[in-house]
């Protein structure tokens, strides 16, 4: 591969990366924090507010960091991927300006009611300008998905002689059937993420003894919405996913499961290393024909593996593919067990006092972040070696005037932008979490700020 | 959309710039920063909002410019990024140190923002060297001379980086003069009796400098000597500033810097069109609306949506401005 060529995807899928740990927190959490708001408004009870008050500021924290590293994602289609944005802008701008005109106006001026209005505007009004935040929040994440649907799966465009893509249904555009299953499987997932941090967080103050009465509700409220979404995640969403997959990406699907060799009655591989020298996967624990089945709803039904297609039209990097996938699957099992178990336990009244599982809680919050991360490493290197599948590749889109050393010198930019970033984000959130949501540290504040206006008065 | 991003978030780059100058305390600084609190990220959006039109409109002026431009935009988007952690973490612990801390990161990028915003203006009006298939890559700077193989810096962008620089911090001053009162309010209205000469010396220099070096600029305004109610527009804004000014109408002062920067921006984009962005390397090259523009049912199908998008959008803003509205005071904020 050529070295700017390199950079350049290391550039985007270094900055995409990074950004999306901030908004799977946030589109996750913001339909819990409408849960939270409406108990508060139908049953009086106050807790329920102090905990959305809580779960807005750590919502707000990774609001910013969203926002913040969020504005370079649509520059670099132009900077670092010019010739894909002039073939590709008359399509794909139209979902992404959109994401700015609807999405993201409503979002941002709806969370700044929310986050400083809750004194001045009433409880109906308040839990209103929750909900917007969450509607603005998921249709942001819609247009993002029919984005990249579209690069996945082309519809809905003509092409001119130039080669540049016009539109020619909108309405196809968005309604793209990949971008459907595309979004309800990122939208579980971000759930997945929202209800296990809030768990997480519950459990931490179950086990220090702290805050117990939130430290419940936390967890209660984290896994039912966890498990409800942990099973939505493997079924129905994941396995239309993979369907669409293996309809019309059937590389991509190869790819993933490490085949090499076509075959009727397909195995599924659990574990095993893909190996590109050799054309196969090494120390295998398989299930016969099990790819077959889910593929096709046949056990006996042909896959394609890798050896059907010409080398210059497979996803250039088989092993982090592979790998990917069956990261994101493995662990979305593991999701499902945990949930499983505690809302047994809870369904027992066991939960609060099982420490060993509240330790278990406690510590699955990172996961699903890297079972999200792997989920879309696994969409876009399935992806390759097309930008636009089957009709732009890769090669043929990026910027050729930007040199390899002037792409290092940004990539290398971002990379300290964002160590800053990740060092004060995890700053702000520990102070968040070790104040917690209960009244009583209000009045620790209020020293300070009377101190600094006494400094103001004298000056 | 440009006009409308350079005019609001114009004030709160301006009052940023200004804000250690002429907030001396801590508290008289967070007063500043509290006045663009509640309407900066919306004004922010403007700027997404206008770049993700410029994608679908015009791909290939995207592509081009976006390509050719790398190094400053990268720059500048530092620097978006730096101003918003710097106005959104500042408040999170209200320690001095950091908060000064932040002050200064929000001040120094907000200042170098309208420097290069104005550089940016002044590459399309003096051209870039654009190659037969619309592309051309720019350095930061190659011998600061206007040709033949320009850098995005040279004494004419230069120029224009402190033309915007002048009159964006002077649009922010006449901003914070308006929300607050006190010793900032004072301060703050000194800084528009210092700026204001300048912001006329510097008008008439960026005029001059742009005539002698694209004397064909004019041609627009001969064929169509409407087009020279534009400067006199401009003249009149300035005229207004300082009048209103003057005798402490402080809303009209502002709103005749609104006019001023629209005056200026129209004013540019009435003698370059129909060329959006122009090659220095012969007329054959540039890019113009007709030769950019996407096909004709995209453009139809996103007016449609962008109508009813912006009208939404606007109603948050009335919506917006209106629960933020009055003077903000150190103690209180709003009242929230």
């Amino acid at each position: 591969m050529e070295q700017a060529l390199l950079i350049h995807r290391l550039h985007f899928a270094f900055t995409v990366t990074f950004h999306y740990l901030f908004p799977q927190l946030t589109m996750g959490l913001a339909p819990l924090i409408v849960i939270l708001k409406t108990m508060a408004l139908k049953t009086g009870n106050e807790q329920y507010n102090r905990a959305a008050r809580f779960w807005a500021k750590v919502f707000g924290i990774n609001f910013v960091c969203g926002v913040v590293t969020g504005i370079p994602m649509e520059f670099q289609f132009g900077t670092n991927w010019s010739h894909f944005s002039r073939f590709a802008g008359g399509v794909i701008g139209q979902t992404l300006a959109m994401e700015g005109t609807f999405a993201f106006f409503l979002e941002s001026a709806f969370l700044g009611l929310f986050l400083y209005g809750e004194k001045k505007l009433s409880p109906k009004m308040h839990w209103f300008s929750a909900f917007m935040v969450f509607v603005g929040s998921w249709l942001s994440g819609y247009f993002i998905v029919a984005t990249d649907a579209w690069m996945q799966h082309p519809v809905g465009y003509t092409r001119l002689p130039d080669g540049s893509f016009q539109l020619a249904s909108f309405w196809s555009l968005l309604l793209n059937p990949w971008a459907l299953w595309q979004y309800a499987h990122n939208m579980s997932g971000a759930v997945i993420t929202g209800a296990f941090v809030m768990t997480a967080i519950g459990a931490f103050y179950l086990l220090s003894r702290k805050h117990v009465e939130n430290a419940r509700l936390f967890i209660k409220l984290g896994i039912i919405a966890g498990c409800i979404a942990s099973i939505m995640q493997i079924f129905p969403t994941g396995d239309g996913q993979g369907r669409m997959i293996a309809h019309n990406q059937p590389a991509t699907l190869a790819g993933m499961e490490g085949l090499y060799k076509t075959q009727q009655g397909a195995p599924l591989a659990i574990m095993g290393q893909p190996n590109p020298a050799t054309g196969q996967l090494d120390n295998p624990l398989t299930v016969p024909y099990m790819l077959s089945f889910l593929s096709y709803q046949h056990w006996n039904a042909e896959v394609k593996g890798l050896d059907s297609f010409p080398p210059q039209d497979i996803p250039d990097n088989i092993p982090l593919l592979y790998f990917a996938y069956h990261i994101m699957v493995g662990l979305g099992t593991m999701f499902i067990a945990v949930m499983v178990v505690s809302v047994f336990l809870l369904w027992r009244g066991k939960l609060f006092d099982a420490r060993w599982m509240l330790w278990i809680l406690m510590l699955a919050a990172p996961f699903p972040y890297i079972a999200n991360i792997a989920g879309w490493m696994t969409a876009e290197l399935g992806r390759q070696p097309w930008l636009v599948y089957g009709l732009l590749r890769t090669v043929d889109g990026y910027s050729t005037l930007v040199s390899a050393g002037n792409g290092m010198f940004t990539l290398l930019g971002f990379m300290g932008m964002y160590t800053i970033i990740a060092i004060l984000f995890l700053f702000l959130v520990y102070r968040v979490i070790n104040e917690g949501p209960e009244p009583e540290t209000l009045s620790v504040r209020m020293p300070i700020d009377l101190k600094e206006a006494a400094v103001a008065v004298k000056n | 959309m440009v006009v409308a991003y350079v005019i609001l978030d114009g004030f709160d780059l301006g009052a940023g710039a200004i804000a250690l100058i002429v907030g001396r305390t801590d508290a008289e600084r967070g007063t500043i920063i509290r006045a663009i609190g509640p309407v900066w990220d919306g004004n922010e959006v403007w700027l997404l909002a206008a770049g993700g039109v410029l994608y679908f409109a015009f791909p290939l002026l995207y592509a081009s410019s976006f390509q050719g431009f790398y190094l400053p935009l990268m720059i500048v988007l530092w620097l978006l990024m730096l101003r918003a952690l710097g106005i959104e973490f500042r408040h999170q612990i209200s320690n001095p140190i950091w908060r000064k801390f932040f002050e200064t990161i929000f001040s120094i990028s907000s200042a170098l923002l309208t420097i290069f915003f104005g550089a940016a203006l002044g590459n399309v009006i003096r051209g870039v060297p654009l190659n037969s298939d619309g592309y051309f890559f720019e350095a930061l700077w190659t011998n600061w001379r206007v040709v033949p193989n320009p850098g995005i810096l040279d004494w004419y962008t230069v120029i224009s980086g402190v033309v915007a620089l002048v009159a964006l911090t002077n649009h922010g001053a006449l901003y914070v003069t308006l929300k607050t009162d006190g010793d900032v309010n004072k301060r703050s209205r000194k800084v528009v009796s210092i700026l204001w000469p300048a912001l006329l010396a510097v008008t008439l220099v960026s005029l001059v400098a742009t005539l002698s070096i694209r004397p064909e600029l004019l041609d627009n305004y001969k064929k169509a000597p409407i087009g020279f109610a534009i400067p006199l527009l401009v003249v009149a804004a300035l005229i207004g500033i300082l009048r209103f000014h003057k005798s402490g109408n402080e809303k009209f002062a502002f709103l005749s810097s609104c006019v001023y920067l629209a005056g200026m921006l129209g004013g540019a984009a009435f003698a370059v069109y129909p060329n959006v962005l122009t090659a220095s390397t012969g007329p054959q090259y540039s890019l113009t609306i007709n030769n950019t523009v996407t096909g004709s049912y995209a453009m139809h199908v996103a007016i449609v949506w962008w109508a009813i998008g912006i009208v939404i959008a606007i109603g948050y803003f009335v919506f917006l401005f209106k629960m933020f509205k009055g003077k903000v005071t150190e103690a209180g904020g709003y009242g929230l």
